[in-house]
């Protein structure tokens, strides 16, 4: 068995109440040292050996994220924890104490960056296209130059689309951006993963004050308001995005 | 207005979206050198995705909702010269 390391804390003396354990089902335990507590379960040493071969493996990654986020969601309820990137693991608890000595200035400083703060999630979507709607265009191209010029016009008035949507995107980052304590964008979501048929333009964290979440719901909802781009807003998170030190 | 608002924080959320979760959990978190070395950043999840439809004959976790639906493949059209070569790789011939 081997060390799996979800999040670490320093005000943590109950080991976070998650009925189904950590990953692989293992039971929670708390492994002190340096006034930080670091939250880990045992796993099994092969599962973790290997990961070039897990690493493609959207069942694995699945299975592992949704163990891992659901113990940090637990821990991060009561208290200010610094997440842990996805499959952090040790050979013992001995080489967590050493980590949590070792990085215990790295994780004071992530720790005050995220005390009584929230991460939210802002996504920004195209909005289904009317203008260049292909049913009941001006005419129906008569001839296969005619067909083709239609496309090559569709084509670049989609790329204009696009252009203006990002555009439109900065300008909501940088509004949320303003609000926030932090902000980091994410790689738009491809289509085949988010199900919808509209671009995304802006996939967006932002680090919140928790006395500020009321303002951000508003602001979100005043940046929908014009309707140029559809809004949607997830959280509160565990500031995942907010724990790199580099951030 | 049109804003969705889905809540990750309240008990039993298991409705978080699992793309919005590796987003953060591969690019985010406290990166440390764990003692099996071991980098899952840079994980491209399209790759991932499109593997996973290709090769889940036996899905372990039936309710992975990271598939692609047919249903959204077919009705894009305004840029469907880009979808043109995300299509061929599901497989799938449009009518044109």
């Amino acid at each position: 068995m081997i060390t799996y390391l979800y999040a670490v804390g320093r005000d943590l003396s109950e080991i976070p109440d998650v009925g189904s354990g950590g990953v692989g089902g293992g039971a929670l335990r708390l492994v002190g040292e340096a006034g930080l507590q670091a939250i880990v379960s045992d796993v099994e040493r092969e599962a973790f050996e290997d990961l070039d071969e897990h690493r493609e493996d959207l069942a694995w990654l699945a299975t592992v994220a949704r163990a891992h986020h659901g113990v940090v969601e637990a821990a991060g309820r009561e208290h200010a924890i610094a997440p842990l990137a996805l499959a952090t693991v040790y050979l013992d608890d001995d080489r967590v104490r050493a980590v949590l000595r070792e990085g215990h200035e790295a994780f004071t400083a992530v720790l005050d960056r995220i005390t009584d703060r929230d991460e939210w999630g802002v996504k920004a979507f195209m909005r289904p296209s009317s203008a260049s709607g292909s049913g009941s265009g001006p005419e129906r191209p008569t001839s296969g130059a005619a067909y083709l010029r239609a496309r090559r016009t569709a084509l670049r008035e989609g790329d204009a689309a696009v252009t203006e949507a990002e555009r439109v995107a900065d300008e909501i980052d940088a509004a949320l951006a303003d609000l926030a304590v932090a902000a980091r964008r994410h790689a738009p979501q491809d289509r085949s993963l988010t199900g919808r048929s509209e671009r995304m333009v802006l996939n967006g964290a932002y680090l919140v004050d928790r006395s500020a979440a009321d303002d951000l719901r508003a602001l979100v909802g005043r940046l929908a308001e014009d309707r140029r781009l559809d809004l949607e807003l997830t959280g509160p998170w565990v500031p995942y995005s907010f724990a790199g030190g580099a951030t | 207005m049109t804003v969705q608002s889905r809540e990750t924080s309240l008990f039993g959320d298991r409705e978080v979206a699992l793309v919005d979760l590796l987003d953060r959990l591969l690019a985010g978190g406290v990166v440390l050198t764990g003692d099996l070395t071991i980098s899952l950043a840079g994980v491209d999840l399209v790759r991932v995705s499109l593997r996973a439809l290709i090769t889940s004959i036996t899905p372990a976790e039936p309710t992975v909702p990271l598939a692609v639906p047919a249903e959204r493949v077919e009705s894009e059209r305004v840029e469907s010269e880009r979808v043109e070569s995300e299509r061929v790789e599901s497989g799938r011939v449009r009518d044109g």
